[in-house]
């Protein structure tokens, strides 16, 4: 049986030779670069490692740590649940929206407005000018602005305060999201076919909403699954901002994520087997959501 | 009635919902542009203002002192300034450009052409992607390493050309183009590699610009944090990593730190206005039908 099945893979791929040669070199790289590190550090997650000594096999006892004793990472994995729930799907959508509503524009308006929208992802680490926004003194835009209208009287810690901390992220991860699936789906947009609108319209659709539901959306489903994938992996990833904006650890632990927290085991205390386990939990995470995700992605326009 | 007046009547619009759109999108636009405005104004701001109490957004004394010292800086430097500049254009652009051809061939494959192991590798694609890179860093340096490419341009531009989301993308988009389309082609007599150059490649185009935008940028941009792991000599580092010296020098070196931040942005800005005119131009003239 399976003999057989090797068979013929062996005579398909005879035949296509010419595809073989046109996929080898993506697939020899990523193997190397990708899936062999994955495979090992999965492997590492059932170790100690200290990165000077030779791996100890220790079984589950990394991960039985992890929800038993580590607290910080139950405090971790709780934040990142609530950041990736209320800014993963927000973005997601105003991704799509943004995208779709600028698709309406003339040509030359969209262009600029593309620009514009994308501003924040393509300029690098221009998230730190929120830094100087919510600054815990009087210098900061936010407190002196307060200030001056009289609504506090003293700068209130912003970035100190974790009643405030993780609210303040999550504005700043949605200013930044406009990214990667929004010129992905702009991108998509331009691929839908025009005749299928014109053909819509004979057919009945009244307005721009059941347009949106009954055409654009199920001729951009490669896109939209393209654009979930990429909105889970930032969303539950979530690491640099918060080290940056709020530091490293923050306070009370308040905007510690289950990044921030690999981070710290990972390359502070040399703790890599550990880290491993928690990158396959997260991994685990990431997998599951975008089961669902693309469950529900199947039945749009239905 | 026929097609025609039905689109010059714009199809199924309303005017009141467009100006309550149209009102909507330019408050979030002016929202999203406040880092080119801040980003462009500090890079002219005198040192006074950088420091004013209350903090200032929009320069009023604009000086071009911030790029005056910023070259007093790099005349003082053994390497010459142009190597920099030399190395972030030729990694990012031979890095995108490798990318590029590479990923589309292979996703070529994986959306037109039928294997019975298409399904699985791609399975493994798109799972990749959601493994945080922190933990393979390690295992790569022992790569890198082990095949003696330490301290090379290829530390660098052969995981770009390897990365995942480049492929994902570009199979989303070819998986769009008709089966007849590739059929007929065949029949012709055309082969695989004319079936993906000359036939699928300009149809994709849009994705492939927007491929563009997001090799160069995280090549441009992420250019440093790589290569200061794996690049010790001093002329392979890129004006990335060039930036980071810049910006340690502390307060002092703020104003030239605010030019070279705008200097930074302008490529990427540059080459995304290009693309993107790019993108909406296809779009006039592709008229691709089942």
């Amino acid at each position: 049986m399976i003999a057989r099945k090797f068979r013929l893979m062996k005579s398909e791929m005879k035949q296509n030779k010419h595809a073989l040669v046109l996929m080898a070199p993506y697939f020899l790289i990523f193997l190397v670069f990708t899936v062999i590190p994955v495979l090992m550090s999965v492997v590492l997650s059932f170790t100690y490692f200290n990165m000077l000594q030779f791996p100890r096999w220790i079984g589950w006892s990394n991960y039985a740590h992890l929800f038993v004793q580590d607290d910080v990472f139950l405090i971790a994995l709780k934040n990142t649940f609530l950041f990736a729930f209320i800014t993963g799907p927000i973005s997601y959508i105003a991704c799509f929206l943004f995208a779709w509503l600028i698709n309406e524009l003339p040509p030359k308006l969209r262009a600029v407005l593309t620009l514009v929208l994308y501003a924040p992802s393509i300029a690098g680490n221009t998230y730190l000018i929120w830094q100087t926004l919510f600054s815990s003194d009087s210098y900061g835009y936010m407190n002196a602005f307060l200030i001056k209208w009289g609504f506090i009287l003293e700068p209130i810690q912003w970035l100190q305060d974790p009643k405030y901390m993780l609210p303040i992220l999550m504005v700043v991860q949605l200013w930044l999201s406009l990214g990667t699936s929004f010129l992905a789906f702009i991108a998509g947009l331009q691929n839908v076919d025009r005749t299928l609108y014109e053909a819509g319209a004979i057919d009945g659709i009244r307005n721009r909403w059941q347009e949106l539901w009954f055409i654009t959306l199920p001729a951009m489903r490669p896109q939209l699954m393209f654009g979930a994938v990429i909105q889970i992996t930032s969303a539950f990833a979530v690491a640099e901002i918060s080290i940056y904006m709020i530091g490293f650890p923050s306070v009370d632990y308040a905007a510690h994520t289950i990044v921030t927290h690999l981070i710290d085991y990972g390359t502070i205390r040399f703790q890599m087997g550990y880290a491993s386990a928690i990158a396959t939990i997260l991994f685990a995470i990431m997998m599951g959501t975008n089961l669902i995700t693309q469950k529900f992605l199947r039945k749009v326009g239905e | 009635m026929n097609v025609k007046s039905l689109l010059k009547k714009r199809l199924n619009r309303s005017w009141t919902v467009d100006i309550l759109l149209f009102v909507l999108l330019t408050g979030v636009a002016a929202f999203m542009s406040l880092p080119l405005i801040y980003t462009i104004n500090r890079a002219f701001m005198p040192l006074n203002e950088i420091f004013a109490f209350p903090p200032k957004f929009i320069v009023s004394n604009p000086t071009f002192k911030n790029f005056k010292d910023l070259v007093g800086i790099f005349s003082d430097s053994w390497v010459p300034f142009s190597r920099y500049v030399f190395n972030t254009f030729f990694i990012a652009i031979s890095g995108t450009f490798g990318h590029v051809i590479i990923a589309s061939a292979a996703a070529y494959v994986l959306a037109k052409v039928k294997f019975s192991f298409n399904k699985p590798l791609f399975a493994l694609v798109v799972m990749s992607l959601m493994f945080t890179p922190y933990v393979t860093q390690v295992p790569n340096y022992m790569t890198i390493s082990y095949l003696g490419m330490l301290d090379t341009y290829w530390a660098i531009l052969l995981p770009a050309f390897g990365s995942t989301l480049g492929l994902y993308l570009m199979k989303q988009f070819m998986e769009q183009i008709p089966d007849a389309l590739i059929e007929a082609a065949k029949i012709d007599g055309a082969t695989e590699y004319r079936i993906y150059w000359q036939i699928v490649m300009p149809i994709v185009k849009p994705a492939w610009m927007t491929l563009i935008i997001f090799s160069l940028q995280s090549l441009w941009t992420n250019g440093s944090v790589t290569s200061h792991k794996y690049i010790y000599s001093e002329q392979l580092r890129t004006v990335d990593a060039v930036f980071g010296q810049i910006a340690s020098g502390g307060i002092a070196r703020t104003g030239p730190v605010a030019a070279v931040t705008l200097l930074m942005m302008s490529v990427p800005i540059a080459v995304f206005i290009f693309t993107q005119s790019r993108v909406i131009q296809t779009m006039s003239t592709s008229g691709l039908k089942e």
